[in-house]
């Protein structure tokens, strides 16, 4: 196996532990990362100068995060680790990557993507106002580098971040303001027998809830966003309650979310193939129980395959190394394999619950005034994008965006494509899976005109 | 099974030289059928560069070019809708005296088509382009010519054609074309049967197939074009740039769009799949063309590229198109293979099938492009 060479995209918790199943079958693969450090952004590491131990920065992960990082540690002798490296394209059997200006190729035996999530958006009028994060990126911001969003701030939105950035903030001494939440507590109880998958998650949930309420932050279930008001920041948020009535609360900053969507642009470029996931309601590539993709000896693992969290990405990289191992020609138990496809099953059912309980409130779209920015690089409206499904008849996203410019900008739809479709299929009267999904394109993230091969 | 739809013209193929031919066979009065498989504007005519140059061509082609020329600069108005037409200019720039040489060759043949270039040297150069690197020589500028979108153009013709009553039908892969009679009968795939004397064939790469049918095989490839753009910066560079050279990989043109963003595309082309309709982009060829735009604005190097496509062309081995009269089938036209240089012409292609389909002549000399030449 020495002679192979397994590329290994995200040094997160599924990167980490593919490439520590590849080093045991003495395989040295090449682990690429954008991060200075490895640890992905669940177990982001801060900065090196930092001293904050590890309870305060992962709170019940800390041990799972100190296990991940120590064999990260071990493995870095034994692994070609390229740090601060975008894998901005893949073609024809090579990674191409970008570390500074200097452009790389590799080819490659097999692939592991391990490229993990980023936050689901759906817009409300005013969301592109400064002062107005991600819930992810104000998780980022105590985490690695200890700065809060603002010093009073509202969190919207949907799923399990939105209580646990809560709880950090509110542990961290900033003010919530309050915890908008657009899911029903209805919504909750239907989903508690498939949460329940999960014990120990369900207890951290309720923990986090009764935490918020010890520190006397708000929290209001069942709400719809009608904006968030500012004129050069966010200065306050308005929703409508479940009664019809419209509250207005004052805040700093505000931090949105509707839980994760997979970064699955990689695998699109390496031609794998998609299907609609009625669960993640998203276009998901299709992979066997293991992580194999269509595409041979491309495997994928973790939440950018399906986002089912931190514990199933440990077991799903091991299983897409195990995969392409077997596939290598190299022995692997059957029970190894059976071991990591059983722990992975309460994984998914727990995940159906969180989408039962933080359903993606795709029915906002419809409720998006003309005049609201769905695609922020390009500046591009629900209005616009409903004239070209109505007046110009685009019957899917990639004639929308043809037509509309809507994700033709920095971000190439990754942060407006999955509201993008909502609203182009609310305009066309169709379900979202009938709207397509946007094609990938290469760069993966901008690629510098100043750009060299390096020698 | 409905009865054929019948009509005085079918348009197979709804590129922009098909949406433009049954937009103007309306204008004429001429009932059409416009049959595209996909959308209208989708492949080649959406994807392309959206050049609306004339310098550089083929000189008998020029006359095409002037026609086409003078739509495009009344577009907004024939169309109802903006294509994002701008006549800012074009500059062909060269970096060695024997491409001056050949520039200024260029200028004056061209004249006697009615084009007027001007070669820009020296501090003229300078002044009126302060952004070129020092290593440019010299440039020719074509005053009136520019760019348009071609993501908008093409279906803008096929909207405007419908509305001036031509049926247009997507989603309508053509399956077969037979004779019977003195119609022709077009069997689509789940959208209609449609008879009519004449066919146009305008389908690109595809064409070559159909027109194959007739007896009438041409060598006919598809090739990718391998373009780009960066991310919007302030409006600055007002012509479309392209580089006179005889090494094909230095070969880069850009443009810079009203918002802000620059495309690029040149140097080498990428594979084509005309089976699954899908072309890409060779990110090695863009690495290629980074120095090569750099090479010419250097501040460029500033900027970020944010997307690559493709799209697929039809090529033919003399590097002009199929267009005109079948040889062999009367009432049967072809217009397709416009080897990467067809969007500029389009309206122009358009404007003088409908012509030659309706009068039976064009004003316009075509008579290079006859499918004839490749008859063996």
């Amino acid at each position: 196996m020495a002679d192979r060479t397994v590329v290994i995209v995200g040094a997160g918790p599924a990167g980490t532990r593919a490439a520590a199943r590849l080093v045991a079958a003495g395989v040295r693969p090449i682990v690429i990362d954008e991060a200075v450090a490895n640890g992905g952004q669940i177990y982001r590491r801060q900065p090196p100068q930092f001293r904050r131990p590890a309870k305060a920065l992962y709170g019940f992960e800390a041990a799972k995060a100190e296990a991940l990082h120590g064999t990260f540690e071990t493995l870095r002798p034994s692994i070609d680790y390229r740090a601060q490296t975008l894998v901005w394209h893949i073609y024809d059997g090579e990674v191409h990557t970008l570390t500074g200006n200097q452009a790389r190729r590799i080819r490659y035996d097999a692939l592991i993507l391990a490229t993990g999530a980023t936050d689901r958006i759906m817009p409300v009028p005013g969301w592109t106002l400064p002062g107005v994060y991600s819930l992810g990126g104000a998780q980022i911001a105590l985490k690695a580098q200890a700065c809060a969003i603002g010093s009073n701030v509202v969190f919207m939105g949907s799923g399990p971040l939105l209580y646990l950035v809560a709880y950090q903030y509110a542990k961290a001494g900033a003010r919530v303001a309050a915890v908008l939440d657009t899911s029903t507590l209805a919504a909750s109880i239907r989903a508690m027998p498939l949460l329940a998958a999960r014990p120990g998650m369900l207890a951290k949930g309720l923990f986090y809830t009764a935490e918020l309420h010890r520190h006397g932050v708000k929290i209001v279930r069942g709400v719809t966003p009608v904006a968030i008001e500012g004129t050069d920041e966010a200065s306050g948020v308005v929703v409508r309650d479940a009664s019809g009535g419209e509250r207005r609360i004052a805040c700093d900053a505000v931090g949105i979310g509707y839980g994760l969507r997979s970064e699955t642009q990689l695998a699109d470029l390496a031609r794998c193939e998609f299907a609609f996931d009625t669960v993640a309601q998203q276009w998901l590539p299709v992979t066997d129980a293991d992580g194999r993709a269509s595409t041979p000896f491309v495997y994928l693992a973790g939440d950018g395959a399906r986002v089912l969290g931190a514990d199933a990405a440990e077991m799903a990289g091991q299983l897409a190394a195990c995969a392409a191992l077997r596939d290598l020609g190299a022995m692997v138990s059957d029970d190894e394999i059976r071991e990591l496809r059983e722990g992975l099953a309460p994984m998914a059912r727990f995940r159906q619950g969180l989408e039962t309980a933080f359903a993606w409130p795709a029915r906002f779209a419809a409720g998006l005034p003309d005049e609201a920015v769905v695609c922020r690089c390009e500046c591009i409206t629900a209005g616009e994008l409903r004239s070209v499904a109505r007046d110009k008849g685009a019957p899917e996203v990639n004639r929308a965006k043809a037509l509309s410019r809507l994700g033709m900008g920095r971000c190439q739809g990754r942060m407006c494509g999955l509201a993008g479709a909502e609203v182009l299929a609310d305009a066309l009267g169709v379900p979202v899976a009938e709207v397509g999904r946007l094609r990938g394109q290469g760069p993966v993230k901008p690629l510098p005109v100043n750009t060299e091969m390096a020698p | 099974m409905n009865a054929p739809v019948r009509n005085d013209v079918i348009v197979v193929g709804g590129g922009i030289m098909g949406a433009a031919t049954a937009f103007f066979l309306r204008k004429r009065g001429v009932s059409v059928a416009l049959l595209e498989r996909g959308l209208v504007g989708q492949q080649a005519s959406g994807v392309n560069f959206g050049n609306v140059r004339r310098q550089g061509r083929f000189l008998p082609q020029l006359p095409l070019a002037n026609r086409a020329r003078g739509i495009w600069g009344r577009l907004n108005e024939l169309l109802g809708e903006d294509a994002e037409f701008l006549p800012s200019g074009h500059i062909r720039v060269a970096f060695r005296p024997e491409d001056v040489t050949r520039l200024e060759a260029h200028v004056a043949a061209v004249r006697e088509y009615g084009l007027e270039l001007e070669m820009v040297t020296g501090n003229a150069l300078r002044a009126r382009y302060p952004y070129l690197a020092p290593g440019v020589l010299a440039a020719s500028l074509s005053p009136v010519d520019g760019h348009a979108n071609p993501r908008l153009a093409a279906p803008a013709f096929g909207r405007a054609a419908a509305r001036e009553g031509a049926l247009v039908v997507e989603n309508a892969e053509v399956l077969g074309i037979e004779k019977d009679g003195t119609d022709f009968v077009v069997e689509t795939a789940g959208a209609g049967t449609y008879r009519a004397p004449v066919v146009q064939i305008s389908a690109g790469v595809w064409g070559g197939a159909l027109s194959a049918r007739f007896g009438e095989p041409v060598p006919i490839v598809a090739k990718g074009p391998q373009m780009a753009v960066t991310e919007p910066m302030p409006y600055r560079i007002e012509p479309v740039v392209g580089v006179a050279s005889s090494i094909e990989e230095e070969g880069i043109y850009f443009r810079q769009v009203k918002r802000g963003n620059i495309v690029w595309g040149g140097g080498w082309r990428g594979p084509a799949l005309p089976d699954i309709q899908r072309a890409y982009v060779d990110p090695m060829n863009t690495l290629r063309q980074l120095p090569m735009l750099r090479r010419v604005i250097p501040a460029l190097g500033a900027l970020r590229t944010i997307r690559t496509w493709s799209g697929i062309e039809g090529y033919l081995p003399d590097d002009i198109p199929i267009m005109g009269p079948s040889g062999k089938v009367s009432g049967l036209f072809y217009a397709f293979g416009f080897c990467g240089h067809g969007f500029q012409l389009g309206p122009g292609v358009g404007d003088v099938m409908a012509e030659l389909i309706a009068t039976g002549r064009t004003t316009t000399p075509i008579a290079p492009f006859h499918i004839g030449r490749f008859a063996s």
